[in-house]
């Protein structure tokens, strides 16, 4: 109803026949006064009260900005297990943050996992994409196979390779020496542990990927290969020429997803790693986890949250930014 | 940057030209591509190997398991793993884990639809300020709230119970909700709206006879990327709940598997048992699953 009190002012300042371009949404209600009568055709359209927004605000702001705000006031009350009030104690969860080395590893590994995740979700997915976008039908029955992954939850997946990865039930013995692990501990290696997970998460999230670069490549017109066609472009050179250029928004959006994603990926590590051997797949979101619910540091687990969040932000303005993603409406309006 | 624009209405153009499309379309451009063919097939081993492990260890014996070659068919194929798990409070599991999806999934849409309508229908300032902050909660993932949300459930007394799950998710899931819907909402021409405001028709009528019916496609992608992510979340589940009775079938399997321990057949067939549900729904509606989450992708 705050609405109805806003609405009234601003009806009163306009005057009845004021300007539809002036008309701000909260005048015009459907139950306004006749001076909407006169207006042009276009403005006899009544225009929402912003006042229906407000439960969806109200729920995000409380269940999701809230926490957001809370985790950043709890980053500078220091050390808080949780019970008591948390006390504002200036920044020594930041500096703690900045010197400890846990936390640089971490970043290396959050890292090379997320450049691990791009490198191998994206070119599989484009392709895969692409390949699917074809309308044959042996096309349609692999890509149904293919889609498969999609159904088991990551809890499920991370369970079933966690399996198979077990040194002492098999594949992973006999897989292992081809990879280069001849005792067939893929997990039980650093270098192993992190790579499994990457992989992991490319066998879960490939499909997904490979669906976006599938609506994507059925997208593009099909005049543009008839007209390369013509002039004897061939099949690589359609590609790189036309198929590329035109997924580059399905690109961007795949990627900031996979790179958000990775960055944050708890759920793999936790499950299939837990984060070791040693330390030595703990990512920044698994570390956090363990400072938590571990260790029962409140204060300096929001520390390593906010941190995340501020870098993951960046990093996907940074992406939208390279990459026109602004535009992106104009590629909705289409549809 | 205007390049790009006008790739994008070319591209648009295109797309809504989409109903005459030849189905001979692609097969002139990449007629038998044996590269492309044997990419496909390598990544289908990838995604079937595993699976077929999935399916025929956990209809194996323990020894057999642990002795043998897990790519070999097994020798007696036993169900004791699947009573096992169906016996350790997996019906509970799935039952709240339908809860938390049915609840989610209502409470997005049902909040989601009127905040998306603003957005698009009024011009005002305060409705473009709560969209941009709208978006900027794409940037923030999940995992990173859990400390607050934590406390939060806990002074809120939720904690342990299934509307601890529910709120958060759903308050995730409107970002991704308000973008897609934003993004149909607006495809609908001023002229219907002028047509439904001659009839006589309030704003509450025109939303629910004239915007929902025409963002369907929208609403559906929004349905299928919510329920796949509440019906799959594991890390809300897993801080904001604790007992065995508000187990979903993230945490529940979760738990099933350190109980089992090195029974990989038991833990597995629980695994089977937990993808049953969604692989009904892909069987019976691929179509929509697929287009759905497709528009996740910006179509």
């Amino acid at each position: 109803m705050s609405s109805q009190a806003e609405a009234r002012p601003a009806s009163k300042d306009g005057g009845p026949g004021r300007a539809p371009a002036g008309a701000q949404g909260s005048d015009a209600r459907d139950d306004a006064p006749q001076g909407r009568v006169r207006r042009s055709v276009a403005a006899r359209v009544g225009r929402p009260s912003p006042g229906w927004a407000v439960p969806g605000v109200l729920f995000f702001a409380v269940f999701a900005v809230a926490p957001m705000v809370y985790a950043v006031y709890l980053s500078f009350c220091g050390s808080w297990g949780g019970l008591g009030t948390p006390h504002f104690s200036g920044l020594s969860n930041w500096t703690r943050l900045f010197q400890d080395s846990d936390v640089r590893q971490a970043t290396v590994i959050t890292i090379v996992l997320t450049v691990l995740s791009w490198a191998f979700q994206t070119p599989v997915a484009l392709l895969l994409g692409v390949w699917a976008a074809g309308r044959e039908k042996n096309r349609a029955v692999l890509s149904a196979v293919f889609f498969i992954p999609l159904v088991l939850s990551t809890t499920a997946i991370a369970l079933l390779f966690k399996a198979i990865l077990d040194p002492n039930f098999g594949l992973a013995t006999t897989i292992g020496p081809w990879l280069g692990f001849p005792d067939g501990n893929i997990i039980g290696s650093s270098n192993g542990a992190l790579i499994a997970v990457a992989f992991v998460g490319g066998w879960q999230f490939i499909p997904f990927h490979t669906l976006i670069y599938q609506g994507g490549a059925r997208q593009i017109p099909e005049v543009l290969y008839q007209a390369a066609s013509i002039d004897g472009c061939g099949r690589w050179r359609q590609f790189f020429h036309i198929t590329l250029p035109q997924l580059r928004h399905t690109i961007t959006t795949s990627s900031v997803l996979i790179i958000v994603g990775s960055l944050t990926s708890f759920e793999t590590v936790f499950l299939l790693t837990q984060g070791g051997p040693g330390t030595s797949s703990t990512t920044l979101s698994y570390g956090m986890y363990r400072e938590a619910f571990q260790g029962f540091d409140f204060g300096y687990a929001s520390a390593l949250g906010t941190a995340l969040v501020v870098v993951s932000t960046l990093l996907s303005l940074l992406m939208v930014k390279f990459s026109g993603f602004g535009s992106m409406r104009s590629t909705r309006e289409g549809m | 940057m205007s390049q790009s624009i006008k790739a994008a209405r070319l591209r648009g153009s295109g797309s809504r030209g989409s109903g005459s499309r030849s189905t001979g379309r692609k097969g002139l451009r990449i007629k038998g591509n044996p590269l492309a063919g044997l990419g496909a097939g390598v990544w289908l081993v990838i995604v079937l190997v595993p699976l077929y492990i999935l399916v025929t260890t956990s209809l194996r014996t323990q020894d057999e398991a642990l002795g043998g070659n897990p790519l070999s068919w097994p020798k007696t194929l036993t169900l004791s793993n699947y009573k096992l798990v169906l016996d350790s409070g997996f019906w509970g599991f799935l039952v709240n884990n339908v809860l938390v999806t049915a609840f989610t999934v209502a409470a997005v849409v049902l909040l989601c639809v009127p905040v998306a309508y603003v957005v698009v229908r009024s011009a005002g300032r305060w409705a473009n300020f709560a969209f941009r902050i709208f978006l900027l909660g794409l940037a923030i993932p999940a995992p990173v709230t859990i400390v607050p949300l934590y406390v939060m459930i806990g002074k809120m007394g939720l904690y342990d119970s299934l509307p601890a799950i529910i709120l958060p998710t759903a308050a995730f899931a409107m970002p991704v909700t308000l973008l897609i819907l934003v993004g149909s909402m607006r495809d609908i021409s001023e002229e219907l709206y002028e047509a439904m405001a001659l009839d006589g028709a309030g704003q509450a009528r025109i939303l629910l006879q004239l915007v929902v019916p025409l963002s369907r496609s929208g609403l559906s992608t929004v349905a299928v990327f919510t329920a796949l992510n509440a019906w799959n979340g594991f890390i809300f589940p897993l801080i904001l709940t604790q007992s065995d009775n508000e187990r979903v079938l993230t945490t529940g399997l979760y738990t099933l598997s350190s109980q089992y321990g090195v029974n990989i057949p038991a833990t597995l067939a629980a695994v089977v048992l937990s993808g049953i549900p969604m692989f009904v729904a892909y069987l019976l509606a691929r179509k929509a699953l697929i287009s759905g989450l497709m528009g996740v992708g910006g179509k």
